[in-house]
């Protein structure tokens, strides 16, 4: 009986823990700084997060499924070359501007999911170890990306396209408006249908699944597959934001932010556990810490050091509990 | 001759109240292998590992020539010279044999250096002795098994071991690999050394074995000079007990035949397995562990490739994955309970729909999760599954609920053939007469039933048929009157049925 009552305080532990680390340092950031609180200054953190937590948001299902995706960063790069080539040609070809920034988002979805799902397929049929898949998809499609572009970058043709980057439907900049969308899509779906479940159990022991005549195969790999999806909606609105695509910095160490999202959201990296919302609440902490350390006037350089600092430190609370 | 090496008194070993060892006095003697048989669950494992170490005992003591002895880990054992070949091989693959030999213990120089040349010359000198075709620099993971378990040998004898014990020994090796290992258990006791032989091959411990000592339920039961027991004698021993009254009254089965398995092989663990079971009935799998029960399961439920027919209600099922195989109209309850059955972190609830999930949807992919509850509520009713909340996480259950839990997932698709694997290992008394009751309850439904089990006892009060499987192959079936104890254990072993009885 005391063994159920301290499993669920651990449990109401974990689901809160990362909400209320994100309260303190927002009242400590509230006091350091008095623009911080500022309805301006909020916004413009959530659309930083945006393009990483969105990513994070796939990433959770990967990791709670049992793998990992490094290839994100690399893969938002190629998906945002190949965006915007299509954007480009279709301008060139005298098309409409609505039509050829649409084509350009069909572009940039269909190719992200294309991208997971190689990576989801090599992983299940191929039987490699999702580190060294996305490992080598990292390396390859950063280097598609700068082959494409000749290290340079892409600059776009379109002005609507630049325009719908910075737009904000009721006050609330695009990126955060989709982040939010499809974090609630998502919590959804892993709260809620099948698939959730089956992904938690696949993580959880991945053999109890296969015998529980789970498609373990199908699971992980719609993991991966979805995760290509967020990339290639985040890749395009990157490359909105700056109306070009540069392929050799768009998406660099995008992979370290989207991992460190979902972990200081709670989600256990030996998989079966974890929320995504959580996700969402750990992409919003690292855009506070680099807000505050902006705002006290730490050196730029050394947001990485807290960064690090940080995502060790969430981990080794997770441990501690365990 | 001065008196024996080892001596044991008394020794009990309790788990949770409950004995599994009761008062045992035994005696090892130097040049002399010592045959220790039983069934499983009889405390022959218990009573191996407290002499190695491994467990302390409830009460009794250890004496080592004369003196009392009390051993505080496997390393204390070994140092003493009591030293343990496990069934299952503890090496590591990828060392080299000298490595393992010396793992964990091994020799230096200048204090923190490795003496790699004088460990390997060690490894190679008791190598040669035993006449192995191995060399010190061997990998473990290109060895054969007869090879690595001269390799645990060899680690035994490293540390001048005065007791070696060899845990079901001869389960991997083939005939001539055996008579290699007898001639090599000669030359040890010539030399003085005190062997152990745990074996539930009665043939073998006819041959090899100089006395024989038998438990029965943690008691020493029979005790004798090798001379004068044959292995009929000593199977009636292992199993001659009472049945405690914990199965419900058999039911005679004669329903259509609902499965029919032709020919079903799985290269290098079972070949041509057939049998037919109707609705209704209860077919006991019984057989020593190895015998390819388990793996016969798992291929009927798609887990393992094999070649064959099965039909289920005159329909192919010849399963790829567990998804077919429940389409088909099979459930399986795993052996493995917290390797292969349950998710211990998830809910009860979540744990038994886990098979079953398709049916709680309310739109497609959305579970309904009421449904889901309600399910769950009925089903810890029926089981008497004691947890308040249906949320929480099974490794807040003790072992019975788990495996109420588990056998309600495999349940609740309604499968028409339900193979049940164990079904109460780990579970105490009163849980193990609710899940007779429940197995018999659901057969008197209709579902037709395979139950493997390790527990001749079990197999004998809940089956009206048996198959025995032994190597990789059905060996014999018994129906009826002739399902005892005797007969199966006969087919088990490899031991003519009929023989001295």
């Amino acid at each position: 009986m005391s063994a159920t009552l301290a499993f669920f305080q651990r449990l109401e532990k974990e689901r809160y823990a990362a909400i209320a680390a994100l309260a303190i340092l927002s009242i400590v950031s509230a006091l350091l700084s008095p623009f911080f609180l500022q309805w301006q200054n909020l916004l413009n953190i959530v659309r930083q997060v945006s393009y990483t937590g969105i990513i994070a948001l796939g990433m959770t299902f990967v990791i709670v499924s049992g793998g990992i995706d490094l290839s994100v960063g690399s893969m938002a790069a190629f998906v945002g070359c190949l965006a915007m080539l299509v954007l480009n040609a279709a301008s060139d070809a005298g098309l409409q501007q609505g039509t050829a920034v649409a084509a350009a988002v069909g572009c940039a979805v269909v190719a992200g999911l294309a991208c997971g799902l190689a990576n989801g397929l090599l992983v299940t049929k191929g039987r490699i170890a999702p580190f060294i898949v996305t490992l080598g998809t990292m390396a390859l499609f950063r280097s598609l990306s700068l082959y494409m572009a000749n290290a340079g970058e892409f600059r776009s043709a379109s002005s609507l396209f630049g325009e719908l980057g910075s737009s904000a439907p009721l006050g609330i900049p695009l990126p955060a408006f989709i982040l939010l969308g499809l974090a609630a899509a998502l919590a959804f779906v892993f709260k809620r249908t099948r698939y959730g479940r089956y992904t938690r159990a696949v993580g959880s022991n991945s053999r109890v699944a296969r015998y529980s005549a789970i498609d373990v195969d199908t699971t992980r790999l719609a993991a991966y597959t979805v995760t290509g999806l967020m990339v290639g909606i985040s890749a395009v609105l990157i490359a909105m934001r700056f109306n070009s695509v540069g392929s050799s910095t768009l998406g660099v160490n995008y992979e370290l932010d989207a991992i460190a999202a979902v972990i200081i959201g709670g989600t256990s990296m030996s998989g079966g556990r974890g929320t995504v919302w959580g996700t969402v609440v750990g992409a919003i902490t690292l855009g506070v810490i680099n807000n505050m350390l902006n705002m006290v006037g730490i050196s730029p350089y050394l947001q990485g050091t807290v960064k690090g600092l940080v995502i060790i430190g969430a981990v080794f609370i997770q441990r501690q509990r365990q | 001759m001065t008196g024996p090496l080892f001596r044991v008194r008394r020794l009990r070993k309790e788990f949770a109240g409950h004995a599994v060892l009761r008062d045992a006095d035994v005696e090892i003697r130097r040049g002399e292998v010592l045959g220790l048989i039983g069934e499983n669950g009889a405390g022959k494992s218990t009573f191996m590992k407290i002499l190695s170490g491994i467990y302390e005992p409830t009460s009794g003591t250890l004496e080592l020539e004369g003196r009392p002895i009390a051993f505080d880990s496997p390393s204390d054992a070994r140092r003493a010279g009591v030293s343990i070949v496990p069934q299952e091989f503890n090496l590591a693959p990828d060392l080299s044999v000298a490595e393992n030999v010396f793992l964990g213990a091994e020799l230096l120089k200048f204090r923190w250096l490795l003496d790699r040349a004088r460990m390997r010359a060690r490894t190679a000198e008791l190598l040669a002795e035993l006449g192995a075709n191995v060399g010190p620099e061997d990998r473990i993971d290109g060895l054969s098994a007869a090879q690595k378990q001269l390799v645990e040998v060899c680690k035994a004898l490293a540390f001048d071991a005065s007791l070696l014990i060899l845990d079901e020994p001869t389960t991997m090796l083939t005939r001539r690999e055996i008579d290699r290992l007898f001639a090599l258990m000669r030359s040890l006791k010539a030399r003085g050394m005190a062997l152990v032989y745990v074996s539930h091959k009665l043939a073998e411990v006819k041959a090899i074995c100089d006395r024989v000592i038998v438990l029965k339920d943690g008691e020493l039961v029979r005790e004798a000079p090798i001379a004068e027991i044959e292995p009929a004698e000593m199977a009636r021993a292992m199993v001659g007990r009472e049945l405690r009254e914990i199965f419900p009254p058999k039911r005679k089965a004669r329903g259509p035949v609902v499965l029919e398995v032709r020919g079903l092989t799985s290269p290098g663990t079972f070949a041509d397995v057939s049998f037919t079971l109707r609705e209704g009935e209860i077919l006991g799998f019984a057989g020593l562990v190895g015998a390819g029960r388990t793996e016969t399961a798992e291929a009927l439920m798609g887990l393992r490739p094999s070649t064959g027919v099965v039909r289920v209600a005159g329909q192919d099922v010849k399963a790829k994955n567990a998804g077919q195989a429940v389409r088909g109209g099979f459930g399986y309850l795993s052996e493995d309970r917290q390797g292969s059955g349950i998710l211990t972190g998830f809910g009860i609830a979540e744990n038994m729909t886990l098979v079953s999930l398709r049916d709680y949807a309310s739109l497609p992919f959305v579970v309904d999760r009421e449904k889901e509850a309600a399910k769950a509520r009925t089903w810890r009713q029926r089981f008497g599954i004691k947890a308040g909340n249906l949320d929480a996480p099974l490794e807040s259950l003790s072992g019975g609920n788990q495996q109420k839990v588990s056998l309600a997932k495999t349940l609740d698709p309604a499968p028409r053939v339900v193979i049940v694997d164990e079904p109460t290992r780990g579970v105490d008394v009163a849980a193990k007469q609710e899940i007779y009751l429940f197995l018999s309850e659901l057969a008197a439904k209709g579902t037709a039933l395979i139950l493997i089990s390790s527990e001749l006892e079990e197999i004998i009060g809940m089956c009206d048929r048996v198959l025995v499987m032994r190597e990789g192959r059905i060996v014999g079936e018994v129906e009826g009157e002739a399902v005892e104890e005797r007969e199966i254990m006969y087919l088990a072993t490899g031991l003519q049925a009929g023989a001295n009885a």
